[in-house]
């Protein structure tokens, strides 16, 4: 018998269906498509490739001040609307998400970087739930807080990250918008396609003018949406810095805030787990989404007396990550999004070899396109508790492994962190499991699996991750106002 | 014949347990309606509120980790004391609030009552705000309510007693710790509370009760890295403001509750509401994969 | 023995990751003609004929007779009764002959009598002996008894390599088939081999994700690679490339080879063909454009 073969290399599988992209877009106000007021854009760049995919209008102060007159003009009737029928705009649009899905995921992954695998079986679905999940609270409100009558809180400001845009979108519209508010959309700098695109199926399915409004724009644009006096509510995903801010510019203000920000999720592994899933559970926590991610478990934990074992495993697996064109079917880990980022990355990098750790990369003779921007994925093995790297959020595809010997000292480390959005947990002993799973302060553990997501799944965090929670029934209480809290000084 | 001397007694802090002395040496009067000395009070300092916030720090986890069985029965047996004192806090809330013994009487009898409704809270709760969540996929999935840590609590400045209990009382049963600042303008209920603190089987460190001036505490309050929450009320705006910004720093989690109307505090329906719990507690929401 | 755990729903879930592959073009008809090298061509039926066994046999050498570059099957696989013929029906074209033995599918039968099987289908000529284990007595915790079984068996092979297959369908869980893979290795399988066919469900990918990571840490310790075979349920060409991209992914290339990865199938090899038709002529191929048998 001989060798058929020496390597079997899959050949190209690029997503080639169409999928439209204008030269320019607008802000979506009061159901209209209009430039900004001044007339300026922004640049949208395909991190794929690294060049301009089209531009994007960058809201002024007045345009800011005409989408939340929008919604302050729309809220009532909305709120007023019958409740199942509201729930069928959310129905609706739900179902348009489905079935456009495939346009959406191909402009999702050319607007982000991400791969076009994840935004098609992810992102896009995932969306497309959240409407679905939603649209069916609208008219169950007031059972959903037994006891307590629910009125919708008014015009919300929400501000979302380039990570997960339509995705995050959905998150953030689909429960205000079933407790009866209006919404002033702001999508961050470098992904606003998605959102743009929603509008159009909101325009699709008739959704009343002024109802959901949708600026585009940079910091300061969503800092003027943050800072509008007709804002009753503010939420916000993104930096725990920028959070803060958020925080202290609400402050006496009488706003309402939820915030759900940044993490270093420490991913815990016993050496009783089963370690070829574990390993697969180290990829998905920090390599998705080219570990862009909030809650990535970028901080390893494994026990000492697996830990060669685990590298080794880790080591062998991260070859098999195909990093590259982020339309290839076939690509696991994409693009950065934005050159900035990958400058951010890159960065920690050489702090983590400045602070003595050791750096692994995955991938030393894969070709990388030319242009776009790229980073393979690492891992840094020797890390301090006190290194940068296992302290601050990286927010690209850089594990931080660190050891531990005991629970007890599993649960130290993984608590030594003013964050607290996630963990992971990985043993096959039910009691040591739930054990730690209590002990950890995190608001999603994540045991014998990792980064697992559902509309119907309350996602939020500890400590300085944020507060609030989004999805489940949980995620209505930031848009409703309860009797309780109508005596409150909101 | 000659009139007997009254003893004054001089109320400590309730700190780590403990009846600590302000280490600032700083004590006040308390004088009653007739303006004859009652009883000398401390003024804590800003050291005496960081070395509570240690106390309750090391506390937390304990209490947290206590069934909530027994800190239900830790609440009942505060409200026993409570009960057994009632005519002492009636006393000293007649001789400092307006409205005599009566209106005394009825805050003193709603404080018990509200201590009574929480320890019947505390392992039940659980089941109103968490909940298991029909996940997509072989997972099995819930959320559970987790304190938040350590709060600083902010009782307001009328209903003295009411007040603090009902700030208290919904942090405790769910397992935070509390560093309290009594109300300033009648500070006494808040001292004598320590001693019902201490006789309650409350471990040491749960309950940590101040008596002093907001303007010289606040915004410590507001700013310790080390503090999970803030639960106020009866704020000025500018009081407010000053919880909240401070706050921003760290992400405490901040309820300020504008109670301006005597009633609202004794409203139990939603005075007792499990929202009260809700605000200070974490939700954590648990994934397994469920297979054979 | 290091007994191994396997968390199922992860398993499961890498498995399923391995079909959102997309192979096209000349990846694709790369992959077809190395699953037609990989096919263990299999008649296993009570009605099987001495003219069932010789057409088998010569499609089994020239499986593809109209299209270019089809390479031969790997083996045919037969009761022990059609091994001489089988011999004489692929001699010289390179295509092994495999025969199931120990009493299969069940094997019970006394070990003596099994190992009986053996040593006759060897004699008669197969150069690849695929045994079952005792499944009862592995459910039963006898872990030494299967193992010493297996052991005398392969001695019994002589120079003829060893499938041992386990029959994962009866065994169920994930924890037991990796258990009886790291035994069977142990005590010298030269292949591991999911499934009889006569037990649903046969092969699936998540169980051979499992034993593909068996071979996988043996590997690592040992240095010796060790030849994989999942079995019945196996029907489609897109399936089998599954197969292939889960083997890559998970063993690497140098395990894309006949001599450390088979398919065991009947029906596989024509929806390989028709693959294969379609991509030689671009024109979609009906089930007649390939011999049935």
């Amino acid at each position: 018998m001989s060798n058929t073969t020496s390597t079997w290399d899959y050949a190209p599988a690029p997503e080639s269906a169409p999928c439209a992209i204008a030269d320019e877009y607008g802000l979506f106000i009061n159901g209209e498509f209009r430039p900004a007021a001044d007339g300026r854009t922004l640049e949208s760049i395909e991190p794929g490739t690294g060049e301009v995919l089209t531009r994007f209008a960058l809201a002024s102060p007045a345009d800011i001040d005409a989408a939340v007159e929008a919604a302050r003009a729309a809220q009532p009737a909305w709120a007023a609307l019958p409740a199942r029928e509201r729930g069928k705009y959310l129905f609706r649009i739900a179902r348009r998400l489905q079935e456009r899905a495939r346009e959406f995921a191909i402009l999702e992954t050319r607007d982000g970087g991400k791969p076009i695998k994840e935004a098609r079986d992810v992102d896009i679905p995932e969306a497309a739930k959240h409407f679905f999940y939603y649209a069916g609270w609208a008219d169950k409100l007031d059972y959903a807080f037994p006891g307590r009558s629910a009125a919708p809180v008014g015009v919300c400001g929400q501000i979302i990250p380039w990570n997960f845009p339509l995705l995050m979108a959905a998150w953030k519209l689909a429960p205000a918008l079933a407790c009866g508010n209006t919404v002033v959309l702001k999508p961050a700098e470098t992904t606003p396609l998605t959102a743009l695109r929603l509008a159009e199926v909101l325009q699709e399915v008739g959704l009343p003018p002024g109802v959901v409004n949708i600026v585009t724009g940079a910091g300061e644009t969503g800092a003027a949406l943050a800072a509008h006096p007709q804002v009753h509510k503010l939420a916000f995903t993104g930096s725990t810095e920028v959070g803060k801010k958020l925080a202290a510019m609400a402050a006496g203000t009488g706003k309402r805030l939820t915030l759900e920000l940044g993490g270093k999720s420490p991913h815990i592994i016993c050496e009783d787990a089963s370690l070829d899933q574990a390993v697969e559970g180290i990829v998905q926590g920090i390599y998705f989404n080219q570990g862009h991610v909030c809650c990535a478990g970028s901080r390893l934990l494994v026990q000492e007396s697996v830990q060669d074992e685990v590298l080794q495993k880790l080591a062998a697996r991260m070859q098999q990550l195909r990093v590259g064109d982020p339309l290839d079917k076939n690509t696991d880990v994409g693009a950065i999004n934005s050159a900035e980022q990958l400058a951010t990355i890159q960065r920690y990098l050489k702090i983590g070899v400045e602070e003595g750790a050791e750096l692994h990369v995955s991938g030393a003779d894969l070709a990388l396109p030319t242009g776009g921007y790229y980073q393979k994925p690492a891992y840094f093995s020797g890390v301090q508790p006190a290194h940068r790297v296992a302290r601050e959020e990286i927010f690209g595809p850089v594990l931080a492994v660190m050891s531990f010997r005991t629970p007890e000292e599993a649960v130290q480390r993984a608590n030594d962190t003013p964050y607290g959005l996630a963990a992971g947990i990985w043993t096959d002993k039910g009691s040591k499991m739930f054990a730690l799973a209590s002990k950890l302060r995190a608001g999603v553990i994540w045991c014998n699996t990792y980064n697992r997501f559902d509309a119907t799944s309350p996602f939020g965090g500890f400590q300085q991750s944020g507060f609030g929670r989004e999805g489940g029934r949980h995620g209505l209480k930031a848009y409703l106002q309860l009797q309780a809290w109508e005596t409150t000084s909101d | 014949m000659t009139e007997r001397l009254p003893i004054l007694k001089t109320y400590k802090l309730y700190l780590g347990g403990a009846f600590p002395r302000t280490e600032s040496g700083r004590t006040t009067v308390v004088e009653d309606a007739q303006g004859q000395a009652r009883a000398h009070l401390c003024r804590a300092s800003r050291k005496d509120f960081r070395n509570a916030v240690v106390a309750a720090r090391k506390a937390q986890p304990a209490w947290a980790g206590r069934s909530a069985y027994n800190r239900g029965q830790i609440l009942y047996r505060m409200a026993e004391m409570l009960e057994g004192k009632a005519s002492e806090f009636v006393d000293a809330l007649a001789a400092s609030v307006p409205g005599g013994s009566t209106r005394a009487r009825r805050e003193v009898d709603a404080s018990v009552d509200r201590l009574v409704a929480f320890a019947g809270w505390s392992d039940k709760y659980q089941q109103i705000l968490g909940c298991q969540n029909p996940v997509e996929g072989p997972f099995h999935n819930f959320s559970i309510p987790e304190a938040t840590g350590v709060l600083a609590v902010v009782a307001p400045q009328e209903e003295p007693l009411l007040g603090l209990i009902s700030l208290l009382a919904p942090a405790l049963c769910s397992g935070n710790t509390v560093v309290a600042l009594g109300s300033e303008s009648h500070p006494l209920a808040t001292a004598i509370f320590g001693e019902v603190c201490a006789t309650s089987d409350v471990p040491a460190g749960v309950v940590n009760l101040l008596t002093g001036q907001r303007a010289e505490l606040l915004e410590q309050f507001a700013s310790h890295r080390d503090v999970d929450g803030i639960s106020a009320a009866g704020c000025s705006p500018d009081e407010k403001r000053v919880l909240e910004l401070g706050a921003a720093g760290n992400l405490k989690r901040v309820q300020v509750l504008a109670l301006n109307q005597e009633q609202d505090w004794y409203n139990a329906q939603q005075r007792e509401s499990p929202d009260t719990i809700e605000a200070f507690v974490e939700i954590k929401t648990i994934w397994h994969p469920s297979a054979s | 023995m290091l007994r191994r755990t396997v968390d199922r729903v992860a398993a499961d879930a890498r498995a399923a990751s391995f079909r959102t592959r997309s192979i096209k073009k000349e990846a694709k008809l790369q992959g077809l003609r190395m699953v037609v090298s990989m096919t263990d061509l299999t008649t296993l039926e009570g009605k099987d004929s001495p003219g069932k066994v010789r057409g088998l046999c010569r499609k089994a050498v020239q499986p593809g007779a109209a299209l270019q570059g089809v390479p031969s099957v790997a083996a045919v696989c037969v009761y022990p009764s059609y091994v001489a013929l089988a011999k004489e029906c692929v001699a010289g074209s390179g295509v092994q002959v495999a025969s199931v033995a120990t009493a299969f599918p069940s094997g019970q039968a006394p070990l003596d009598l099994r190992l009986e099987e053996v040593r006759r289908v060897v004699e008669a000529g197969a150069d690849e002996v695929d045994m079952v284990i005792s499944r009862g007595a592995l459910l039963a915790g006898q872990i030494q008894q299967v193992s010493d079984e297996i052991r005398a068996i392969k001695q019994a092979c002589g120079p003829a390599h060893l499938k041992v297959i386990l029959e994962t369908g009866e065994l169920e869980t994930y924890d037991l088939v990796r258990t009886a893979s790291d035994l069977a290795i142990e005590a010298g399988a030269d292949f591991i081999k999911t499934s009889t066919g006569k037990v649903a469900p046969a092969a699936t990918m998540g169980v051979t994700l499992v034993m593909l990571e068996a071979i996988r840490d043996h590997y690592r310790s040992s240095g010796v690679r060790i030849g994989m075979k999942p079995a019945g349920g196996i029907r489609t060409a897109k399936e089998a490339l599954h197969y292939l991209v889960m083997v890559k992914e998970t063993l690497g290339d140098a395990w894309l080879d006949p001599s450390l990865f088979r398919f065991g199938a009947s029906s596989l090899l024509n929806d390989v063909l028709l693959q294969l038709n379609k991509q030689e002529t671009g024109v979609y191929a009906a089930n007649y454009d390939v011999s049935s048998e």
